[in-house]
């Protein structure tokens, strides 16, 4: 009985993989969505940078917040394409109709996409910490989490609503405004936690329960996400 | 069992009724052609029965099972409008991508052997993004073909096809039905298909108007069956 269910969880987590690596073999070739990604990401950082000048107070105050809306709006921009890369000859109908669940299909795009955005995290990161002044490098592992956990959530919502939203014409414009306020939750958490670490201070105590929140908002999230996408690509 | 099997179909795209209760069957190693005019829901229906939309009522499987049964999706190949294949992966990855998907043995042979009988062994590391209309095409087919499917379902597979690309798919069709294969093929191009099929069903406004064997009338007047069972 467990040998079936193993074979077939293995077989689920190849196809998913298969899939993560044609969207990143996909996307290094073109640069497409990394590009603009990149770019906008630490445009942003040095715009705010130059026009605020913060203090080491206000930068306390307001460096999770900045981080974590630089993360979101430059995650936009990279999880748009996730299912609408597979508008353009019709590849949409071809994964759709091979063998492959629903959920091992958004696993892999949901995977590729997670890459991706921690790609673009780690280039914005050195550039926050030197234009800002801030030692972000203390925590660097417990942040690497909460980063982790954080971008987790963004992308299972925004590969979500990627697929929701393939086939509208305004998709650019509606997935912004379906994934953020969904994200509320967890953006509230990761800012919560981002701050105090990115200013040295450990994770523990009042940080827990964000921790907590946040882990959970991901597990939630993911198992609707897994559930509910074969439905969302199949109408 | 019939292979294909439609029972009661419709569906709706709004208040729209693009299919009004449609009913056939296809038997193994036949091949049907599914006329009409534009409009008259021929890719509805193929996506239907491809397991790529659900029928508002009724329903459709395909060797016994449900559309979206995944064993059932392992043995229906599909060669729909587009190419279904990602301009910046080359032709090689293209291939190896399908058949690790499909869950075909040996991936790297399997897509190698097509490359080769597409004739596009020469080119397996190009992109497709800098490949003819032709060369797509022809590994489009390659794509639907590369699983060895028991039920093929082409959705006018000779439009914009070059001489090389439609001999070459006729030449595979032929095979395919030799070997026992189901094929539904839906087109235009009346010459080319009803000379592959052995049935043929027309679809007028959604509804089955006829469904049968191929004749040899059929053949000989392309215009035949429009003229006894479509519209004027």
């Amino acid at each position: 009985m467990a040998v079936p269910a193993l074979r077939g969880s293995m077989s689920f987590l190849r196809q998913s993989l298969t899939i993560a690596s044609k969207d990143l073999r996909s996307e290094l070739r073109t640069k497409e969505a990394l590009n603009a990604s990149v770019a906008f990401a630490l445009v942003i950082l040095l715009l705010f940078s130059f026009a605020f000048e913060p203090t080491e107070v206000e930068t306390r105050q307001i460096s999770g917040g900045l981080l974590w809306l630089v993360f979101a709006f430059a995650g936009a921009l990279i999880l748009n394409r996730s299912f609408a890369r597979e508008l353009s000859n019709d590849c949409l109908d071809a994964l759709v109709a091979a063998p492959i669940s629903g959920a091992a299909l958004f696993l892999g795009k949901a995977l590729a996409n997670l890459a991706l955005l921690v790609t673009v995290e780690l280039a914005c990161l050195p550039v926050f910490g030197i234009f800002y002044n801030v030692p972000w490098t203390q925590q660097f592992w417990p942040l690497m989490l909460v980063m982790l956990l954080g971008t987790w959530g963004l992308t299972v919502v925004g590969t979500m609503f990627s697929a929701l939203t393939v086939n509208l014409r305004l998709r650019e414009l509606m997935l912004p405004m379906l994934v953020y306020p969904i994200m509320v939750p967890g953006l509230l958490a990761a800012v919560q936690l981002t701050a105090p670490l990115v200013m040295g201070q450990p994770l523990a105590g009042d940080l827990i329960p964000w921790l907590r929140l946040l882990i959970a908002f991901d597990v939630i999230f993911t198992a609707l996400a897994l559930t509910l996408v074969e439905t969302v690509l199949v109408r | 069992m019939n292979p294909v099997q439609v029972a009661g179909v419709w569906k709706y795209y709004g208040d729209f009724p693009a299919l009004r209760d449609v009913s056939f069957e296809v038997q193994p190693g036949a091949c049907m052609a599914l006329l009409g005019r534009n409009g008259a829901g021929k890719t509805t229906l193929l996506r239907i029965v491809a397991g790529l939309a659900r029928p508002t009522r009724g329903s459709a499987s395909v060797c016994g099972a449900g559309t979206r049964d995944r064993v059932t999706r392992r043995s229906i190949g599909i060669l729909g409008h587009g190419i279904s294949l990602y301009d910046e992966l080359s032709a090689f990855e293209n291939l190896h991508l399908f058949a690790r998907i499909y869950g075909v043995a040996d991936p790297k042979r399997a897509a190698l052997e097509w490359l080769e009988r597409t004739g596009l062994e020469r080119v397996r590391d190009g992109l497709v993004r800098e490949f003819s209309r032709g060369m797509r095409q022809r590994l489009a087919v390659a794509r639907a073909f590369l699983h060895e499917p028991s039920v093929l379902l082409l959705d006018e597979p000779f439009t914009a096809l070059d001489d090389r690309a439609i001999a070459l798919l006729q030449t595979l069709l032929r095979d395919a039905l030799a070997a026992g294969r189901t094929i539904v093929i839906s087109t235009h191009q009346l010459r080319e298909a009803l000379a592959l099929a052995t049935h043929v069903a027309l679809l007028v406004r959604g509804r089955l108007a006829h469904t049968g064997e191929r004749t040899a009338e059929m053949l000989e007047d392309t215009g035949w069956l429009y003229r006894h069972y479509g519209e004027a």
